[in-house]
C-alpha cells in the first residue's frame, strides 16, 4: 500500500511519490524475461495495476507477456476488534464481487487478503481466531464466484517473546479454524492458495532455533491441518532476512516430512530489499536493482526445489532484518 | 486458546505414533472381529447356528486360527469385549494368538447409539463414562488400539448440524481419553449407504462430517499422528439408481479425503459398509489405483467384507473348520493386495464372495 511504500522508500532516502512508486515497480517488471522461471505470479497494488511503463505499456501487459499470472490484494487493512486485547479482523468485504469482476476484466486472475493475529499472554482469542477465518472465508468464496484464486493469508505476527513451540501451537490452532471456515463456506480448496507464517520463534525469543528446526515445526504444523487438496503453500516472509527466507524455505524443502502441497514463497520485503538498496532512487541504478532482484527470484527458486546451497557470503542487504514492529502493512 | 498445556509427553507421541503404523504398514489392514452380541445373533442366524458364547467362541477361534500368511496382510484385529477374554480350545488366551503373529490388538469401546432427541432420528454414541478406567484396564489385558462408531444417514433433512457436530465432539472426547492411555483411538464417523441418493451427494455429506470430525479433534488437543480414521466409502445410496464404477467411487472418495483429512494421519481403513467382499475388495483397489495424490495409507478394516464366505463355510460345524479358516484367509490375502493396489479381481462374482451383505438400517 501507500503507506508501506512510505516506509521501504524513506529507508533509502526516495520520496514517496506516485512516480517513485511507479519507477520502482517499473524496474521489477521490466526484468528480463526469464525470470519467469523463478517467478509464477505478481500481487499488484491497486494504483499499480493500472500504471503502466515508461513506453506506455500497461504493468498487468508487461507481467503477463512474460507468462506470469497477474494477483491484486484485495483485503482494506485492519479493524479493532471491541472487546479484546488489541485485536483486529481485516475490512474489504462491502462490494467485493463488483471489484473482483472489474479486475478480472483486467487481467488479474488471483487476490490476497491478509488476515493479522498476534501471540501475547492472552491472544490470539478465539473470537480473532474465528472472526478473521470466517472472513477469509468469505472473501474466498467471492472471488472463486468470479474466476479469481484466492490467496488466504493468515498471518501470525513474529513480535514477541515466544519460543518455537508456542508458535507451532498457535499456528495449528489457527489453521484447523481455517480449514473448518473455508469447508463451512464451501470454497473449493483446489483452486486456492495458502500464504500462512513459517513456523519461528518471536522476534525477542532468547533462545536461537536452526533452519532445520524452523522447517520441521513448519512442516508438522501443516502436515496436521492443511488438506493436501490444497495445491500450493506460498510463505510470507514476515519480516525475516532476504537470506534468512530463503534458507528456511529452503530447509522446508530438503526435510524428510512428506510434503503434498508446493513449498514456495510469496515474498515482498525479502525479494526487494537488494534491489531497492541497489536503486536508491536513480534510474542509472535500474540495471544493477534488477540484477539484485533476479538473483534473489533465481536463489528463493532453488530453495523451492530444496537445491539452494549456501554460500555462507550473504552481502549487508540480504541478511539485513526487515523486521518492523507490529507489521500492519 | 493462547496456550499449550501439552496433552502428551514425546514418550506417549512416539508409542502412539509407532502403533498406528505398525497396524497400517504396507498391505495391511485390519479384520473387524468386534460384533456385539446382538450383531453376532444376525450372523449366526443367517446360517442357522445357535447365538451361544461357546458358538462365538468357536467362530472366532476359526478367524484367529489362521496361519503365519495374515501377518503380511492382517495389522490389526479389533476385539468385541468378551472376546477379549476367551481362549482357544487349547486355553490360549484369544489376545495372545493374535500378538503372537506380530498383530495389533484393539478393542470397541463405544456403547452404542442413543437417539438425539428433536431430531429426524439421528443418533449421537453413548460409552464416555468411565472410558479412562476401562481403556487403561484394556490397555493392561493386551490392547493398543480401540474403535468407536458414530453413525450419520442421508435424507432429505439429514445428516443435520447438530448430528455432525455432536457426533464430531464425542468422537474427539474418545479420541482424548483413548490417548491419555496410550491406546491408539480409530474415529469411525459412518454414514449409511441407506436411500437413493447419488454418488456427489455421499461426497457431499462426507467432505462435511469429516471436516467437522478433523476440527473438533483439534479443539479437543487430539494428536493426529497417533489415530486412524475409518471412514464410508463414498457410494451412491443403495437403492440409486445409477450405477457407478469402482474408478468413479474411488475419484470421489479420495477427493473427499484430500480435502478434509490431513496427511499427518497415518492412514485410513475404510468400514465396508455392507458391499459384498468382491466389492470391497474391487473398490479398494481403484482407491489405491486412483492417479490422485494420497498421502495417507489407504486400507481395510472389514468385519462382514472379511467373514462372510469363511461364516458360509463354517456352518457351526466344527468339521469345517479349517476350510472356514482358509476362506478367511483368502479375503484377507485379497485385500491385503487391495491395499497395494495389486488385486487384479477374481472374475467370480458368484458365491457368498459376490453376494450383496447389505442390511437395511445398519445400527449394529
Amino acid at each position: 500500500s501507500l503507506g508501506t511504500m512510505g516506509n521501504r522508500l524513506q529507508r533509502i532516502n526516495v520520496e514517496n511519490t506516485e512516480e517513485n512508486r511507479r519507477a520502482f515497480r517499473e524496474i521489477l517488471f521490466s526484468s528480463d524475461a526469464s525470470i519467469n522461471q523463478s517467478i509464477g505470479g505478481v500481487i499488484l497494488f491497486h494504483e499499480t495495476l493500472y500504471q503502466k511503463d515508461s513506453s506506455g505499456k500497461p504493468f498487468p501487459a508487461l507481467i503477463k507477456e512474460k507468462g506470469i499470472v497477474v494477483g491484486i490484494k484485495l483485503d482494506k487493512g485492519t479493524a479493532p476488534l471491541a472487546g479484546t486485547n488489541g485485536e483486529t479482523t481485516i475490512q474489504g468485504l462491502d462490494g467485493l464481487a463488483e471489484r473482483c469482476a472489474q479486475y478480472k476484466k483486467d487481467g488479474v486472475d488471483f487476490g490476497k487478503w491478509r488476515a493479522v493475529l498476534k501471540i501475547t499472554s492472552t491472544t490470539p482469542s478465539q473470537l480473532a481466531i474465528q472472526e478473521n477465518a470466517n472472513t477469509l472465508a468469505r472473501y474466498a468464496s467471492i472471488c472463486q464466484q468470479h474466476g479469481l484464486v484466492p490467496i488466504v493469508e493468515p498471518e501470525i505476527l513474529p513480535d514477541g517473546d515466544h519460543d518455537l513451540q508456542r508458535c507451532q501451537y498457535v499456528t495449528e490452532k489457527v489453521l484447523a479454524a481455517v480449514y473448518k471456515a473455508l469447508n463451512d463456506h464451501h470454497v473449493y480448496l483446489e483452486g486456492t492458495l495458502l500464504k500462512p507464517n513459517m513456523v519461528t520463534a518471536g522476534h525477542s525469543c532468547p533462545k536461537k532455533y536452526t533452519p532445520q528446526d524452523v522447517a520441521v515445526a513448519t512442516v508438522t504444523t501443516l502436515l496436521r491441518t492443511v488438506p493436501a487438496a490444497v495445491p500450493g503453500i506460498c510463505f510470507l516472509s514476515g519480516g525475516q532476512s532476504e537470506e534468512e527466507a530463503s534458507v528456511n524455505l529452503n530447509a522446508m524443502n530438503q526435510s524428510p516430512l512428506p510434503k503434498p502441497w508446493k513449498l514456495t514463497f510469496s515474498y515482498g520485503r525479502a525479494l526487494q530489499a537488494s534491489a531497492l538498496a541497489a536503486w536508491v532512487g536513480k534510474s542509472e541504478n535500474k540495471k544493477a536493482a534488477q540484477e539484485a532482484f533476479r538473483k534473489r527470484a533465481q536463489i528463493n527458486s532453488l530453495a523451492c526445489r530444496g537445491q539452494y546451497v549456501v554460500s555462507g557470503k550473504a552481502d549487508t542487504a540480504a541478511t539485513q532484518s526487515l523486521f518492523t514492529a507490529s507489521y500492519t502493512y | 486458546m493462547t496456550h499449550q498445556y501439552p496433552a502428551l509427553t514425546a514418550e506417549q507421541k512416539k508409542e502412539l505414533s509407532d502403533i498406528a503404523l505398525r497396524i497400517v504398514a504396507p498391505g495391511k489392514g485390519i479384520l473387524a472381529a468386534d460384533e456385539s452380541v446382538g450383531h453376532m445373533a444376525k450372523r449366526l442366524n443367517q446360517i442357522g447356528v445357535e447365538n451361544t458364547e461357546e458358538n462365538r467362541r468357536l467362530y472366532r477361534q476359526i478367524l484367529f486360527s489362521a496361519d503365519s500368511r495374515v501377518k503380511k496382510c492382517i495389522g490389526g484385529v479389533i476385539f468385541f469385549h468378551e472376546t477379549m477374554y476367551q481362549k482357544a480350545d487349547d486355553g490360549t488366551p484369544f489376545v495372545q494368538m493374535i500378538k503372537d503373529k506380530g498383530i495389533v490388538v484393539g478393542i470397541k469401546v463405544d456403547k452404542g447409539v442413543v437417539p438425539l432427541a428433536g431430531t429426524d432420528g439421528e443418533t449421537t454414541t453413548q460409552g464416555l463414562d468411565g472410558l479412562s478406567e476401562r481403556c487403561a484396564q484394556y490397555k493392561k489385558d493386551g490392547a493398543d488400539f480401540a474403535k468407536w462408531r458414530c453413525v450419520l444417514k442421508i435424507s432429505d433433512n439429514t445428516p443435520s448440524a447438530l448430528a455432525i457436530m455432536e457426533n464430531a465432539n464425542v468422537l474427539a472426547r474418545y479420541a482424548s481419553i483413548c490417548q491419555q492411555n496410550g491406546i491408539v483411538p480409530i474415529v469411525e464417523p459412518e454414514i449409511l449407504p441407506d436411500g437413493d441418493h447419488d454418488l456427489k451427494r455421499c461426497q457431499y455429506v462426507t467432505e462435511k462430517v469429516l471436516a467437522a470430525v478433523y476440527k473438533a479433534l483439534s479443539d479437543h488437543h487430539v494428536y493426529l499422528e497417533g489415530t486412524l480414521l475409518k471412514p464410508n466409502m463414498v457410494t451412491p445410496g443403495h437403492s440409486c439408481p445409477t450405477k457407478y464404477s469402482p474408478e468413479e467411487i474411488a475419484m470421489a472418495t479420495v477427493t473427499a479425503l484430500r480435502r478434509t483429512v490431513p496427511p499427518a494421519v497415518p492412514g485410513v481403513t475404510f468400514l465396508s459398509g455392507g458391499q459384498s467382499e468382491e466389492e470391497a475388495s474391487i473398490n479398494l483397489n481403484a482407491i489405491n489405483t486412483c492417479p490422485l495424490m494420497r498421502p495417507w495409507a489407504l486400507t481395510f478394516s472389514y468385519g462382514r467384507a472379511l467373514q462372510a464366505s469363511a461364516l458360509s463355510a463354517w456352518r457351526g460345524q466344527r468339521d469345517n473348520a479349517t476350510a472356514a479358516t482358509e476362506e478367511f484367509v483368502k479375503r484377507a490375502e485379497v485385500n491385503g493386495l487391495a491395499a497395494l493396489g495389486k488385486y487384479e479381481g477374481s472374475g467370480d462374482d458368484s458365491g457368498a464372495a459376490g453376494q450383496s451383505l447389505y442390511v437395511a438400517n445398519h445400527a449394529y
